[in-house]
């Protein structure tokens, strides 16, 4: 099924005249907690602008290009992630309980908030609407192939799979694979290949020859 | 509680639909609703649990209908009017009726840093780990009209506790109104076909964190 064929804004999205109403709905609210002085509009402002820029999926890409340059790096990440991503400035700042996990050839690994939308903001933003949807979080626990074939992937028969769902406060990033024919390349041409799906585990790195080195 | 959010196992939803390039967020509305979210947050006249409890206790044909950022909206507005933040009329009127009840601070300028990282979850645990690393467990079977972070698809299950993840704030206690409550948290893994039955496929496992209450020896 191609995706222009789904209704996609039948499960995750308002429109037409509903749309407009929310949004006069959330004004009120804010104009309302404004007045009373619960909330400072500039604060708000700040705070949107943080999620629109600061952080996303190329945080996350830079730690994972960093584990395929530097072993000890990668040792580190695997076994405690915030102390090793704090220990390094130039990712920002990431809060407690951040847990990675490697594929390898032989186990893949996915990441889920079957609950709600549990998802490692501090080094990929805010997730995606498909992360946060019913068809993924009801799924990917019981048919994670069907899942990924959705996305275009499919892995060998014997590669072993672990879903993680995310049902506390521990915070799940993939280390995906590092693709063959990237020898010499540097970190920052290595990060061009990681895609935020890859470090969620419903993609791959992508390939040398998908990108403009 | 056994509510819509609880999806892990349910079918019918039909196939997950990837957005190339999606942005952050789809309309400036939603921006101001995660902003809103952890401004009002930060007053501490709830918390996070609380606030994931109220999206929990929407109507269950509202939650599967409405929009990520929708929902977010509702439980928040409904959350200050349960709390007294704001009236229903005020927000019918778009203005302040009345004066503003007390709230313990509010978000400045100064303190915004504050609203754009992850609160630390772990506390001082008050007793030992009752389990370690390959240790096998079954789930309790537990059906709470309150707030509970063990998924349907995972209760009455045996398992194996692969990862202690140290002693961390209690959801189900804190949103139960004990603000103080901690558990030890583990990560338990699960054979396939013990969640899903014989004709699963044999190459997956799934994980949950898991609180240690919601585990005994198996």
């Amino acid at each position: 099924m191609s995706h222009d064929d789904h209704d996609h804004d039948h499960h995750d999205h308002d429109h037409g005249s509903h749309l407009s109403e929310v949004q006069a709905r959330v004004r009120a609210l804010e104009s309302v907690l404004t007045e009373k002085g619960y909330v400072d509009p500039a604060v708000l402002d700040q705070i949107v602008e943080h999620f629109e820029t600061n952080v996303g999926p190329h945080v996350g890409a830079k730690i994972v290009a960093r584990a395929w340059t530097d072993p000890a790096f990668k040792a580190a990440l695997l076994a405690d992630a915030t102390r090793a991503v704090v220990a390094d400035e130039t990712f920002g700042r990431v809060g407690d309980h951040l847990v990675a996990v490697e594929n390898t050839e032989t186990q893949h690994h996915m990441v889920v908030c079957t609950l709600c939308s549990c998802y490692p903001w501090d080094v990929l933003g805010l997730p995606p609407v498909w992360y946060k949807s019913a068809p993924y979080r009801s799924r990917v626990v019981m048919d994670p192939r069907g899942v990924l074939a959705d996305f275009g992937v499919t892995l060998p028969a014997g590669t072993a799979i672990r879903v993680w769902d995310s049902t506390a406060e521990t915070r799940y990033l993939v280390l995906p694979q590092r693709p063959a024919g990237t020898d010499g390349w540097s970190e920052e041409q290595l990060a061009s290949l990681v895609t935020r799906n890859s470090m969620i585990g419903t993609g791959l790195a992508l390939q040398p020859g998908e990108v403009a080195r | 509680m056994n509510g819509i959010h609880d999806l892990g196992g349910m079918q019918g939803f039909g196939p997950v639909v990837d957005e190339p390039d999606e942005p952050p967020f789809h309309a400036p509305w939603e921006g101001r609703v995660l902003a809103l979210q952890r401004a009002v947050l930060f007053t501490r006249t709830w918390n996070l649990d609380a606030f994931r409890y109220a999206q929990e206790r929407l109507p269950a044909s509202v939650y599967v209908a409405v929009s990520y950022y929708h929902r977010w909206f509702l439980a928040l507005a409904g959350s200050a009017i349960h709390h007294g933040l704001v009236t229903q009329a005020e927000l019918d009127a778009g203005h302040a009726h009345g004066p503003a009840a007390p709230v313990q601070r509010t978000m400045t300028l100064r303190d915004v840093e504050l609203g754009k990282i992850r609160s630390p979850f772990g506390r001082t645990p008050r007793e030992a780990a009752r389990f370690k690393p390959g240790d096998r467990v079954r789930t309790v079977n537990i059906h709470p009209m309150g707030h509970t972070r063990l998924p349907r698809y995972a209760r009455d299950k045996v398992g194996r506790v692969e990862v202690v993840h140290g002693c961390h704030a209690f959801p189900d206690a804190i949103v139960a109104g004990d603000g103080e409550a901690s558990a030890w948290l583990y990560a338990v893994v699960f054979d396939s076909r013990d969640l899903w039955g014989n004709a699963a496929d044999p190459s997956l496992t799934v994980s949950i964190d898991a609180f240690e209450p919601y585990l005994e020896p198996a």
